[in-house]
């Protein structure tokens, strides 16, 4: 493992239990520190199965992955959760907000479960008006209810969420796939903005590939992955 | 912050969520006013009669006794003769007796002749005796004391003449003696209240002209006539006792069992009140438990919403667990939210308690001379409400931890 990465895995093997069985496996993929990665792929390549390897949330069969130096296996469920909330943030494709709650309530959520996170910001509610104000919402949002937002309104509120407490890696699962093409490229700006501010690690899955030259690096789920599927 | 987004998840389904919350409130109430008549009937049954050691009466069985010499429900079916009176009366053991003669009406009321130291000797509800709202005992032979539900419904008031009929729902009137009220007693929630009290010499008055149930023809005494009469009753119907000493109670109850001129039968009130009770009170029993399945009613409902709220909520779980929320933590989630709505329900069903309470108090007591007090919650009904709130908690288990499982399966990935 070289010591600048902060995402390494090594043959790491995944099935999925139950009768559609599918099966990834990863021999090799490194993310530096700082880097960001546009990972590109098909629907259905295994994107969504190895961010959930990364993010924890499912454990390879076989293989290690690393997180900013630490071993997934060597953590318990419950430690698990509480790495991947100190360590990296999430933005989902779409319905990234809880409705019910207010744009701050939903920002400040991840700090519930990092403390550390939550140190490090001194004045939580401060530092979500000004990711909110640096990503370009509507002075007075903070107190709306999610729900009342627009798209392109709650994908940038669900980057202040990912972003607050500034952890270290960011994971966006095809963030822009539900705005049009002018919101589109304004989100990548606001960002890409945010994440050179706080030096994030960014591994955003597309499959556009026109995005591509954004990032530092693109990387095809193809050339890292192999996929076994089996009819049972 | 996680309890105000609980809520604000609850608020986001306000219409199942309260639909839910009002089933739970209503089987609360439901429950707790069971509960709440169940007592009630149970306190105000064993406050009808205090004070009194033994009740007496011609052999018959306890309960019809009880029921007829103190509910006035059915009838005696032989007197105690004046004689076996006195010489119970004459009993060294006694303290007071008060006699007491059944078998008129007037109205839809009974008549009880008794004596004066009946005012003095009943006492209901832990001892307390009777009071006089306006008026005084009876002074005059034909004077009359009512009870406060006799003068309520007819609307009488102190010295309205009164007719007094024979027997029960009995058309043949003793017309030629009216009675005057003297006296209108305050409300006891006992029987006392649907009485017409007259001395026991006024009962012998009005029969004067009567043999057998009939009135001899073309006889009429004048009043002036009869109050020159020797008026001494030749029967009572009961008589209530009270002992020198407690300890007395058991032996003077068995010479009356044993009384050779005559068989006569000594109860014990206490005891033939519980007896009577064990009658009524699996019906009692029955009603709680059919009252208790309805609140489990409620709760299966809302584990049913719960199950049916899941694969819609199925982001909400997985931006939980993207946020670091362990599958423990939406478990947790799940129950709170059952335990705030179970919560809900079960303050609301009190509420609706004492709204119930407050409109059904009147009507319940002058319906069934059932006193309902109003009051702040007992420690029972605090420990039912409890009860209900953790049982919510425990049925929400079964759907939180189906949660668990497809919060743990999905991962945070889902696409929906």
């Amino acid at each position: 493992m070289s010591k600048d990465s902060i995402i390494d895995l090594k043959d790491a093997r995944f099935r999925w239990p139950g009768r559609a069985s599918f099966a990834l496996s990863v021999p090799e993929f490194l993310v530096e520190k700082g880097q960001s990665v546009l990972l590109l792929g098909e629907s259905g390549s295994g994107k969504s199965t190895l961010l959930s390897m990364i993010c924890g949330t499912i454990l390879a069969d076989s293989g290690s992955v690393s997180v900013n130096g630490t071993d997934l296996k060597t953590l318990s469920g419950w430690s698990r959760d509480r790495f991947r909330a100190e360590q990296i943030g999430v933005i989902f494709q779409q319905f990234n907000l809880l409705p019910f709650g207010s744009v701050t309530d939903n920002i400040l959520l991840p700090l519930k479960f990092a403390p550390s996170r939550r140190k490090r910001c001194h004045n939580p509610s401060r530092q979500a008006a000004e990711l909110c104000q640096a990503l370009g919402l509507p002075e007075g949002i903070a107190s709306s209810k999610a729900a009342n937002l627009s798209v392109g309104q709650q994908q940038r509120v669900a980057v202040a969420r990912a972003l607050i407490g500034a952890p270290p890696i960011l994971i966006a699962d095809e963030p822009t796939s539900s705005l049009d093409e002018l919101a589109q490229s304004n989100f990548l700006d606001l960002m890409f903005h945010q994440v050179a501010a706080q030096e994030t690690t960014l591994i955003m899955v597309s499959h556009d590939p026109r995005l591509a030259d954004r990032f530092d690096r693109t990387v095809h789920m193809n050339d890292i992955a192999t996929i076994q599927r089996q009819a049972s | 912050m996680i309890l105000r987004l609980a809520f604000g998840s609850l608020l986001a389904r306000a219409l199942t969520v309260g639909m839910t919350i009002l089933a739970i409130a209503l089987s609360v109430a439901l429950f707790l006013g069971v509960e709440k008549i169940r007592t009630g009937a149970k306190a105000s049954f064993a406050d009808t009669i205090s004070g009194t050691d033994l009740i007496v009466g011609a052999r018959s069985g306890s309960v019809q006794l009880l029921l007829y010499s103190v509910f006035r429900i059915g009838n005696a079916t032989n007197n105690v003769t004046w004689e076996s009176y006195q010489d119970l009366a004459n009993r060294p053991e006694l303290e007071w007796i008060v006699p007491i003669s059944l078998g008129d009406s007037h109205r839809q009321f009974r008549v009880m002749g008794t004596s004066a130291a009946f005012f003095e000797h009943y006492k209901y509800r832990q001892g307390r005796s009777l009071e006089f709202g306006i008026g005084v005992v009876m002074d005059d032979l034909f004077d009359t004391v009512i009870g406060h539900d006799v003068a309520q419904t007819l609307g009488y008031n102190v010295d309205d003449p009164i007719v007094v009929a024979h027997g029960l729902a009995s058309f043949a009137k003793h017309k030629d003696q009216p009675f005057r009220v003297s006296g209108i007693l305050e409300k006891t929630g006992t029987p006392v209240d649907r009485t017409v009290i007259v001395s026991m010499q006024a009962i012998e008055a009005i029969h004067v002209d009567w043999q057998s149930g009939a009135k001899t023809p073309g006889k009429s005494t004048p009043i002036d006539a009869i109050r020159q009469m020797d008026l001494t009753p030749k029967a009572v119907t009961a008589a209530l006792v009270g002992v020198k000493s407690p300890l007395k109670t058991f032996s003077l109850q068995r010479a009356i069992n044993e009384y050779p001129e005559e068989p006569l039968l000594a109860i014990l009130p206490g005891v033939a009140l519980q007896e009577l009770w064990g009658i009524v009170g699996i019906a009692e029993t029955a009603l709680l438990a059919v009252s208790m399945m309805v609140v489990v009613t409620a709760l299966i409902g809302m584990m049913a919403t719960i199950f049916s709220s899941l694969n819609e909520r199925r982001r909400e779980m997985a931006i939980f667990r993207a946020m670091g929320a362990s599958p423990i933590a939406i478990l947790g989630l799940l129950i709170l939210e059952a335990t705030l709505t179970a919560a809900a329900g079960a303050v609301l069903g009190l509420g609706l308690l004492y709204v119930g309470l407050f409109i059904a108090q009147p009507l319940i007591d002058s319906a069934f001379g059932l006193y309902l007090p109003i009051e702040a919650p007992a420690t029972r009904e605090l420990l039912v409400l409890v009860a209900v709130i953790f049982a919510g908690a425990i049925v929400s288990m079964v759907p939180a931890l189906r949660a668990y499982r497809l919060s743990l399966a999905d991962g945070m990935m889902v696409r929906s």
